[in-house]
C-alpha cells in the first residue's frame, strides 16, 4: 500500500498550476485529488488565488464530476460498475460482496479509512465483464477487468489484459498484437501525414475526406470532411482540433481498444486533421475512468514528438501541432461536444445552446473540429489510399467499415471491424461465435439506443436501415440478451444511468430522467397510469430537452414498450 | 436601429407577422397578441433555455424550439400551442410540482391551471427537500422552494454583480444552489447587495424581513433580532477573535 506521504504536497501542486487560468482547473482538481482523496476548502482556496477562479465556481466543478471528492475518501476508492453488461455478469453480486467484506454500503468509506466503495456506470470494460476501477492514493486510477472478489480487485494488475477483436475487412484491428500498444516503430513513420505535408495543401486532405463519405462515428454520424471544410473556412483564428475520447456510451468501447492498442494512428488522424483546417494546438479529451488508454497515448504522443511528428516544424514543413491530454472525471454528459469545450475550459460540463456550431464557435469561442477516436483514425487510409478505397465497403450513405462493440450474451464479447451493411445476424454468428442460449433482445447504440426483437435481426447495419425500423447504430454499441434475462431490470438500469448522468440544465431532462427512474424501478409493480407517465417523459424529454442526452433518454424505454408491451403492465 | 435591420417574415399561428432580424420567436408573439408562457427567462439575465416551457412548433420539426431563445427566420411557421406542446409543457410543470414547493410561486400555478397540469400527476416521487437557511440579518433561503432557473447564480455573478458567491452543486435531478462548501453567505464572498433576492420567482430566496412578518413576528422583533445576528457576523478571510461585537 502506498501511503499519502508519497504524494506531491498542496503547495507543490499549487506553485505547479498558478497562473495558468481558467483552463487548467480539471488538471489541478486531478492533482489533488490523486494527491489527497478529495479536494477540501483550504485547497479550493489556495487554488482560486492560483487559477483567478472563484471559490465557488470551483466548488460547482467538484460537485459535477463524479471522480472528484469534496469529503475524505479512503486511500483505495473501489468502483464497481452495475450498467448493463456488469449487471448481466453479476456486477450487483460482486458489489454486494465487496459492501459486506468491507462492511460497508456503496458510497460509505470503511472506519478504518482505508476503504471507499462506490458503485459507478459503465466502465467501457464491457467485454470483461464485470468490472471494475480502483484508484488509490498517491497512485491514480488502474482498470480491473473480470473482477470477481475483493482479491481479485486489490491484486497487482500490472499484467495487461488482452484486447478481444476480430474482422472481416482486416484495416484497423488485423495484424497487430492485442496485448500492447503498438510502438512508433511498428506503426511506421507517419506516411500519410508525411505524403501531404510534401504534397497537398490543406483544401486538397478535406477533399479527400468528403470524396470517402466518411460520416462521424461517435454516434451522430455527421459527414467529417463537410465538418472540416466548414471550420476550415471559418476566418475566426486560432482553430482548434479535438479528440473525442469519451466514449461513455454504455455498452461502448471500441474507442478504448483502438488507444490503446494503436495510438500512434490515433495521433496521426489527428495531426492531419489540424493541417487540413489550419490548426496549431489540439486537445484529446480522455474520460477519467481509463487509465489504461491515457498512459499509452502520454507515451505514444512523447514518442511522436521525439521523433518530429509531433511539435513544431513537423517533418521540416514548417506545420506546427501540438496535443495535450485532457482528463474526464467521471460525467458521461462530457462526450457531448460543447460539454467537453465546457470541461476543457474548466467548467461544469453544461452543454450549450447550438446554433452557434463548434465550426464557427467552439472551444475557447474559437472555430473547433472535433471527431471521434474512431473518426480520427480512418483518416491516414483514407489520405494514402483515397476516398474511392474507402467507398469499396458500405454503402452509398454509409461509406467504408465500421467498429462495433459487442457485449453481453455471445461467445465472444468484444469489438470487431465490418463493412457498414453487414447484417446483425452475420456479426453475431460469424464473428461472435453465436449467442450463447435464445436471443430474446438486442440494445442497439447503448443506452440512448433501442432495442431490437430478434426477427429483426436481419437488418443491415447501416445507419439508414437502422433508422426506417426506428433503431440506430449510434457508437456502434450492441449488447445481447438472451432469454434468461429480464429486460425490466435492463430498463432500470438504463433509467438509473440517465437520472445519474444528466446534468440537469433543462427542465425535460432534469427532471424527466428522475420521474422516468422512479417508474421504471417499479417496473415489477407499476401503480395505475405508469405506462402513460412513462410516454408522456418519454415524448417531452425526446422533443423538448436541450441536448442529445435528454432527446435520447427516453428512446431504449419507448422502443421497448412497442415491441413488448406486456413488460410495462 | 431596428430600421436598419433586415425584416423577416413569418406566421405564428396563422398570423403573419414582420419583425428585424434577431427577433426571438417570444417577442414575436407578443407583439401580435399571442402569450407563450416562461419560467426562466428574465430581462436581467443571460437566457439559457433551462425550463423549456416556451417550447413551440416550427415547421413540424422533430423537436420544439425554445422561444425565448430561437430567433425567427423568414418564412417560419410557428404553431405556440399545438397538442405536442401542450404535452410537453403539462409534463414539465407536473414534474416540477411533484419536486419543488410552488405555493410561493403564483405565475408558475397559473401556468398549471392554463395547462390543465395535475399536481398529483407523479405519486411516490422524491422531492427536493432542503433545510431552511437562517445564516445572515438580510434575507433567507429555502431551497425547497428552488426551480433552479440559475436567476439568483447569474446576477451574482457576471450578469450584473462579479461577486461569485453562488454556484450550482451536484448535478442532474440533485442540483442545487450553493455557496462554496456551504459555508454561511457570512463566511462567502457574498456582499449582501440584494440583487438575488429581487430577482427569485419563487420564495426561496426572501428578505428576512417579510420571512419574519409571515412567522407573525413583530416589526420591532425582526429588527432587534437582525440587530443581535449582525454582532455574531462571522467576518471572512479573518480569524474569529478578530472578529467584530
Ligand atoms: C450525451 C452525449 C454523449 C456523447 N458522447 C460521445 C462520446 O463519448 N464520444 C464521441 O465521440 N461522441 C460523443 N457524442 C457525440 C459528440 O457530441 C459529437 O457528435 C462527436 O464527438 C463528433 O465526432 P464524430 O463526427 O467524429 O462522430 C455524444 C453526444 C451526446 C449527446
Ligand atoms: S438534456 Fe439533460 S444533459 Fe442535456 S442539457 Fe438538458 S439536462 Fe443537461
Ligand atoms: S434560489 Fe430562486 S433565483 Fe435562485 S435558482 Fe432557485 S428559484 Fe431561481
Ligand atoms: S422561458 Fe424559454 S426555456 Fe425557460
Amino acid at each position: 500500500m502506498v501511503s499519502a506521504s508519497h504524494a506531491e504536497s498542496l503547495e507543490s501542486i499549487i506553485s505547479r498550476f498558478a497562473g495558468r487560468g481558467r483552463d487548467a482547473l480539471l488538471p489541478a482538481l486531478w492533482a489533488i485529488q490523486t494527491a489527497s482523496g478529495h479536494i477540501n476548502l483550504e485547497a479550493v482556496r489556495a487554488l482560486s488565488l492560483a487559477l483567478n477562479v472563484p471559490e465557488a465556481d470551483i466548488y460547482g466543478v467538484i460537485g459535477f464530476y463524479s471522480m472528484f471528492h469534496d469529503q475524505p475518501t479512503g486511500e483505495t476508492i473501489i468502483r464497481v460498475c452495475t450498467s448493463p453488461s456488469c449487471g448481466l455478469a453479476g456486477s450487483d453480486d460482486l458489489l454486494d460482496h465487496v459492501c459486506q467484506r468491507l462492511g460497508v454500503e456503496p458510497g460509505q468509506t470503511t472506519s478504518d479509512g482505508r476503504y471507499t466503495v462506490e458503485e459507478t456506470t459503465c466502465l467501457g470494460l464491457c467485454e470483461h465483464a464485470p468490472a471494475a476501477l480502483v484508484s488509490q492514493r498517491g497512485v491514480g486510477e488502474r482498470s480491473v477487468p473480470s473482477a470477481v472478489d475483493l482479491e481479485s480487485i486489490l491484486a497487482d494488475h500490472s499484467a495487461p489484459y488482452p484486447a478481444v477483436t476480430g474482422s472481416l475487412t482486416h484495416l484497423l484491428l488485423d495484424g497487430i498484437p492485442v496485448d500492447r500498444a503498438q510502438t512508433l516503430a511498428e506503426y511506421g513513420d507517419y506516411s500519410a501525414l508525411r505524403r501531404t505535408l510534401n504534397d497537398l495543401m490543406p483544401d486538397e486532405v478535406v477533399a479527400k475526406i468528403q470524396a470517402s463519405g466518411l460520416l462521424g462515428r461517435g454516434g451522430a454520424a455527421f459527414p467529417t470532411g463537410l465538418k472540416w471544410e466548414m471550420a476550415r473556412r471559418s476566418e475566426e483564428k486560432p482553430h482548434y482540433v479535438i479528440c473525442n475520447a469519451d466514449e461513455s456510451e454504455p455498452g461502448t468501447f471500441k474507442d478504448r481498444v483502438l488507444m490503446e492498442l494503436r495510438p500512434h494512428l490515433l495521433l496521426e488522424g489527428l495531426a492531419l486533421c489540424a493541417y487540413a483546417i489550419e490548426a496549431e494546438q489540439g486537445y484529446l479529451f480522455i474520460r477519467g475512468e481509463y487509465p489504461l488508454a491515457t498512459q499509452r497515448l502520454q507515451q505514444a504522443i512523447d514518442a511522436a514528438v521525439a521523433s518530429g511528428y509531433l511539435g513544431d516544424n513537423i517533418m521540416g514543413s514548417g506545420f506546427n501541432f501540438h496535443v495535450e491530454i485532457r482528463r474526464g472525471a467521471g460525467a458521461y454528459i462530457c462526450g457531448e461536444e460543447t460539454a467537453l469545450f465546457e470541461a476543457i475550459e474548466g467548467k461544469r460540463g453544461f452543454p450549450r445552446i447550438k446554433p452557434p456550431y463548434p465550426t464557427r464557435v467552439g472551444l475557447f469561442g474559437k472555430p473547433t473540429v472535433i471527431n471521434n477516436v474512431e473518426t480520427l483514425c480512418k483518416v491516414p487510409g483514407i489520405i494514402n489510399r483515397g476516398g474511392r478505397w474507402f467507398r469499396q465497403w458500405g454503402t452509398d450513405l454509409s461509406t467504408g467499415v465500421k467498429l462495433v462493440s459487442v457485449s453481453g450474451h455471445v461467445s465472444r464479447p468484444g469489438v470487431y471491424e465490418i463493412p457498414l451493411g453487414t447484417p446483425l445476424r452475420q456479426v453475431l454468428t460469424e464473428l461472435c461465435g453465436g449467442v450463447t442460449g435464445r436471443l430474446q433482445a438486442v440494445l442497439m447504440g447503448g443506452a440512448a439506443g433501442t432495442f431490437l426483437a430478434p426477427d429483426e435481426i436481419d437488418t443491415p447495419l447501416t445507419f439508414e436501415d437502422l433508422r426506417t425500423v426506428g433503431s440506430t447504430l449510434g457508437s456502434g454499441a450492441i449488447m445481447v440478451f438472451n432469454d434468461s434475462v429480464d429486460l425490466r431490470d435492463v430498463l432500470r438500469r438504463l433509467g438509473a444511468f440517465f437520472q445519474h448522468e444528466s446534468c440537469g440544465k433543462c427542465y425535460p431532462c432534469q427532471l424527466g430522467t428522475q420521474r422516468q427512474k422512479e417508474i421504471l424501478d417499479r417496473l415489477h409493480a407499476p401503480l395505475p397510469g405508469d405506462r402513460e407517465r412513462l410516454t408522456d417523459i418519454g415524448q417531452t424529454m425526446s422533443e423538448s430537452s436541450l441536448c442529445g442526452l435528454g432527446q435520447t433518454a427516453a428512446a431504449a424505454v419507448l422502443s421497448a414498450m412497442k415491441r413488448w408491451p406486456h413488460l410495462f403492465e | 436601429m431596428t430600421e436598419d435591420r433586415k425584416l423577416l417574415s413569418l406566421t405564428i399561428d396563422g398570423l403573419t407577422v414582420t419583425v428585424p432580424e434577431g427577433t426571438t420567436i417570444l417577442e414575436a408573439a407578443r407583439q401580435v397578441g399571442i402569450d407563450i408562457p416562461t419560467i426562466c427567462v428574465h430581462e436581467a439575465t443571460t437566457a439559457n433555455g433551462l425550463c423549456r416551457l416556451c417550447v413551440v412548433d416550427v415547421n413540424g420539426g422533430r423537436l420544439l424550439q425554445p422561444a425565448c431563445i430561437v430567433p425567427c427566420q423568414d418564412g417560419m411557421h410557428v404553431e405556440t400551442d399545438n397538442a405536442r406542446v401542450q404535452t410537453s409543457r403539462r409534463t414539465i410543470l407536473e414534474m416540477l410540482n411533484a419536486a419543488v414547493d410552488l405555493s410561493q410561486a403564483p405565475a408558475i400555478q397559473d401556468h398549471m391551471t392554463r395547462y390543465n397540469a395535475s399536481p398529483d400527476r407523479f405519486p411516490a416521487s422524491a422531492r427536493r427537500e432542503h433545510p431552511f437557511l437562517d445564516d445572515n440579518p438580510f434575507y433567507v433561503r429555502e431551497y425547497s422552494r428552488c426551480i433552479l432557473c440559475w436567476r439568483c447564480v447569474q446576477v451574482c455573478a457576471e450578469d450584473a454583480q462579479y461577486v461569485f458567491a453562488l454556484t450550482i452543486d451536484s448535478r442532474g435531478f440533485n442540483s442545487h444552489i450553493s455557496t462554496a462548501f456551504d459555508i454561511s453567505l457570512p463566511e462567502s464572498t457574498c456582499v449582501f447587495c440584494g440583487q438575488c433576492v429581487g430577482v427569485c420567482p419563487t420564495g426561496a430566496l426572501k428578505p428576512r424581513a417579510e420571512w419574519g412578518l409571515e412567522q407573525g413576528m413583530t416589526a420591532a422583533r425582526i429588527q432587534a433580532n437582525n440587530r443581535q445576528m449582525r454582532k455574531q457576523l462571522p467576518k471572512r478571510g479573518r480569524s474569529s477573535d478578530e472578529g467584530e461585537g
